[in-house]
């Protein structure tokens, strides 16, 4: 059994198996976990918002989806991972409050699952499994050795995708 | 452009808006015996700028459950505040209000709604003092209300930061009665509204 490490928000890791990541209490964010399957190296995202071009302050890659991915894809590679290769699993997006949409920040949890659906079409990276919006946060484990991404939320049944 | 930069905030500034985290704590304190009819004690409180990283971890873990109230607030500044209560304290405060136990581990439909006033009651509190001190108008809209994990509801105030920058500014407030309260304030006033609120104090 290898270690579990932990993804902070706005943070981004890659391990290789038998190690494993996770990031703990996604809310709106998004937990983007993607791997080689043949090298068992994967890496895990913590994206908070959906573009970076939308924001001024964007210095921070790792907070938004399409520099997110980019940045992990690249670390991925360094770790020996290849590109052709790599498939992906998404989870979070939940909306917490049910009048969020009327702020202007509309709908962002949804928002930051299209705009991971849409930098990883646009990649060519096959999305293999979601668990995003509804309204509840959820804790994320993402095993390279096997792909499973095992999710949790509070009050309900581990699941894995 | 805002003249006004969470990351590189000046000690004045912090210190206006630790003044009025302190104000508001205090008006919120009295809100708050008055409406257990009880004492209640309050400790000063600390206004810290955090990494998103480091929020989580000042509340007990990111999976720590929670109840979060989350108001909008509209008017001459915009923008939303947030209160946090670890969960078993908004049991007990809840079953203080109500002046029963709570049964179960989950809250009702009642208990919830007696929640949420309790967060109507302490923001509304803690903004009342900043709209007197700043001679703001200020309207928050209806509460709404989120239990689940520390990292999943702080989210949603780390988001609305991190349009801004990569830290969020929390307030946090111990309530001292029977039990202890640990409660935090966030605010999250939108670039043009800190510097309105600076401005209104002179700053």
């Amino acid at each position: 059994m290898g270690e579990i490490i932990k993804v902070g928000m706005a943070d981004l890791k890659v391990c290789a198996a038998p190690d494993a990541l996770t990031t703990l209490g996604l809310g709106s964010c998004i937990g983007i976990a993607i791997r080689d399957p043949i090298t068992k190296i994967g890496g895990l995202a913590h994206i908070m918002l959906p573009d970076s071009t939308q924001i001024k302050n964007n210095t921070n890659l790792y907070k938004f989806a399409d520099t997110g991915i980019d940045e992990l894809i690249r670390l991925l590679i360094l770790k020996g991972a290849s590109k052709q290769r790599l498939v992906a699993k998404i989870a979070g997006g939940a909306q917490m409050f049910a009048f969020q949409n009327k702020s202007d920040l509309v709908r962002v949890g949804e928002r930051n699952a299209e705009a991971c659906k849409d930098k990883l079409k646009q990649l060519n990276i096959p999305l293999l499994a979601q668990d995003t919006g509804l309204n509840y946060g959820r804790t994320v484990v993402f095993f390279p050795e096997t792909g499973n991404y095992v999710i949790k939320a509070v009050g309900k049944e581990e699941s894995v995708i | 452009m805002s003249k006004f930069n969470l990351n590189e905030m000046s000690q004045t500034y912090y210190d206006v808006l630790k003044e009025i985290g302190n104000i508001g704590a205090g008006n919120a304190t009295t809100a708050l015996a008055q409406m257990l009819q009880c004492k209640v004690d309050m400790k000063v409180p600390q206004v810290k700028l955090l990494s998103f990283s480091e929020v989580g971890i000042l509340m007990g873990g990111e999976e720590q459950v929670m109840a979060g109230i989350y108001l909008l607030v509209e008017g001459d500044i915009r923008g939303s505040i947030m209160f946090l209560l670890e969960y078993h304290s908004a049991r007990n405060l809840v079953a203080k209000l109500m002046g029963m136990q709570c049964e179960g581990e989950e809250f009702t439909e009642m208990e919830m709604s007696a929640l949420k006033e309790i967060g109507n009651i302490i923001t509304g509190a803690y903004l009342n003092s900043l709209s007197t001190l700043t001679g703001l108008t200020i309207y928050p809209s209806v509460p709404d209300l989120s239990i689940d994990m520390a990292g999943a509801i702080l989210s949603v105030p780390a988001i609305e930061f991190g349009t801004l920058g990569d830290k969020l500014l929390l307030i946090q407030t111990q309530f001292t009665d029977e039990i202890e309260l640990d409660g935090y304030f966030i605010l999250i006033p939108d670039m043009e509204s800190y510097d309105k609120i600076l401005n209104s104090l002179g700053m």
